[in-house]
């Protein structure tokens, strides 16, 4: 067993102890931490929510192809071609006969297509394309735009514009929330590590004294501060699991009133493993900061 | 072993407490380093030990220059010295085992390890059968030979003290230089910093002596 594993080994078990030690200061410590990572996590998770909601909104990601007036079988057969090979889109074709037969079975609009010297509307198709982000939606738009015989391509990009510009302002809102609570868990785990370093500054001097080096000095306090900010990050993931849990039914309803049958998605094991090591980082962060800082006056 | 030449400490301020020493100490030597309040031991110690960096001259210890030392380095030069303070320096959140593991802790032994060879420490110096009692619970006597336990139980080349009988009675201070003797005996190289002058009549070691920060003996 090598030195370096046993003093990893034994300053693990320093941190556990110094956990331990103070059960309700480490509790507090933890609350606090698992609070200000479950705000930017509950706000990752609606988003994401938010985002697969807005994917699922029927008729959204839906884009018309117009044909020109003159096109004809072989040129239907052409776009029908050109669309198997569009990667997971579906669609279906109306035929230009069905749009008129539709029209005319609107109400007070059969005197007027009957009045129409020959059928003014075009074949048409209606794509679901699997990728609804908007820029891949405009790029398979303008794809379209550039087929033969095609007169005219819409998509609703307005609607999903707009939504994608709240995502994105939601996103940069969750960004600015976590950089101040991460900034907030980093101050909590500087503070507690510089009150351990002044409460073991007798042990740091004698062992400075006797050959420890800043790696075997600085160790125990960077495993308490990845310790305690993993234990409150698994925290977050649990409050954000629980809230997600209780939300979950009256989200249902409301869904279920709009005709739609939405189900909040919890985070998923990675998610939940990432927060926890989002806590483990920036807690070693702040541990780092204030052991260097508080080390000063030994050297 | 230890060989200074032209060494001098000055402090922030200006004040010399080491001017221009020289000296040599031999492998297996027990040095007394003498000298009235203010001649400048504990700063030799110190200097010896890396506690204190030279201002200027060499000091080489064990074939390194420590004027030259890097920081990163100094940690490892220490293992090497056993070090003992009139103050003991223990830790008083800690049982007499523990504080004597520390620096088996810092080389990095397995804890069984440490413990072997920490009892094997206590022992040598009488303190076994106190092994589980917290510094504060033992005699003056008592601290000082737990602090020589902690300072040879890593097994080092050279044993430093800094006037480790300065604060106990005539009785306690005799066995503390018999532990000293014993560890000469075996081999190694022992450099204590007093005024005691029981020392040179008990042993008949090498004396350093000190006057105003010179060598002068």
């Amino acid at each position: 067993m090598s030195a370096l594993f046993v003093q990893h080994r034994a300053a693990l078990a320093a941190a556990f102890r110094r956990l331990w030690a103070t059960p309700l200061n480490t509790l507090l410590s933890l609350v606090v931490i698992g609070i200000a990572l479950t705000l930017p996590a509950f706000g990752y998770v609606a988003l994401d929510n938010l985002r697969e909601l807005g994917r699922n909104a029927s008729g959204v990601q839906q884009i018309s192809l117009f044909m020109s007036l003159d096109a004809g079988r072989k040129d239907v057969g052409e776009i029908e071609s050109r669309l198997r090979q569009a990667v997971g889109s579906q669609w279906r074709f109306v035929p230009k006969e069905d749009a008129l037969t539709r029209m005319k079975s609107s109400e007070g609009m059969a005197e007027i297509v009957a009045s129409l010297p020959r059928n003014p509307l075009p074949d048409a198709f209606i794509v679901e394309p699997a990728n609804t982000e908007p820029a891949a939606l405009e790029a398979l738009r303008r794809e379209m735009a550039g087929w033969p015989k095609v007169a005219h391509v819409q998509l609703d990009s307005a609607w999903i514009k707009r939504f994608d510009a709240f995502l994105r302002l939601g996103k940069l809102a969750l960004w600015m929330l976590a950089g101040l609570f991460g900034a907030g868990l980093v101050a909590v785990t500087f503070n507690t590590i510089r009150l351990q370093v002044m409460a073991q500054s007798a042990e740091i001097e004698v062992a400075r004294m006797i050959g420890a080096t800043d790696g075997f000095i600085r160790r125990p306090f960077y495993y308490f501060g990845a310790l305690q900010g993993a234990l409150g990050g698994l925290l977050a993931a649990l409050l954000v699991l629980a809230a997600l849990r209780l939300l979950a039914g009256p989200v249902g309803e409301l869904a279920a009133l709009y005709g739609g049958n939405f189900s909040l998605r919890p985070p998923g094991v990675a998610d939940m493993l990432g927060l926890t090591a989002l806590g483990a980082f920036l807690g070693w962060l702040g541990a780092q900061l204030s052991v260097s800082l508080s080390l000063r006056k030994f050297d | 072993m230890i060989e200074a030449s032209n060494l001098t400490k000055r402090y922030p301020g200006g004040f010399e407490a080491i001017k221009d020493a020289s000296f040599s100490i031999g492998a297996g030597q027990m040095v007394l380093i003498t000298g009235h309040s203010g001649a400048g031991k504990t700063t030799l110690v110190k200097l010896i030990s890396t506690i204190e960096r030279p201002t200027s001259g060499s000091l080489v210890v064990n074939g390194q220059n420590l004027s030259a030392l890097g920081r990163s380095a100094i940690p490892h030069v220490r293992r090497h010295f056993g070090l003992v303070f009139q103050d003991q320096k223990l830790l008083f959140d800690r049982n007499a085992l523990e504080n004597v593991m520390l620096p088996l802790h810092i080389a990095g032994l397995p804890r069984r390890e440490a413990i072997r060879r920490a009892q094997a420490a206590l022992d040598k110096v009488g303190l076994l059968a106190r092994e589980k009692a917290n510094p504060i619970a033992l005699s003056g006597g008592e601290q000082q030979r737990l602090a020589i336990a902690r300072a040879v139980v890593n097994r080092p080349t050279i044993l430093i003290a800094d006037e480790p009988t300065g604060n106990l009675d005539s009785e306690s201070g005799l066995a503390i230089l018999d532990i000293f003797a014993d560890f000469h005996r075996v081999g190694v190289t022992v450099v204590v910093a007093t005024h005691d002058q029981s020392w040179i009549e008990r042993y008949h070691p090498n004396v350093l002596r000190l006057a105003h920060g010179r060598v002068v003996a």
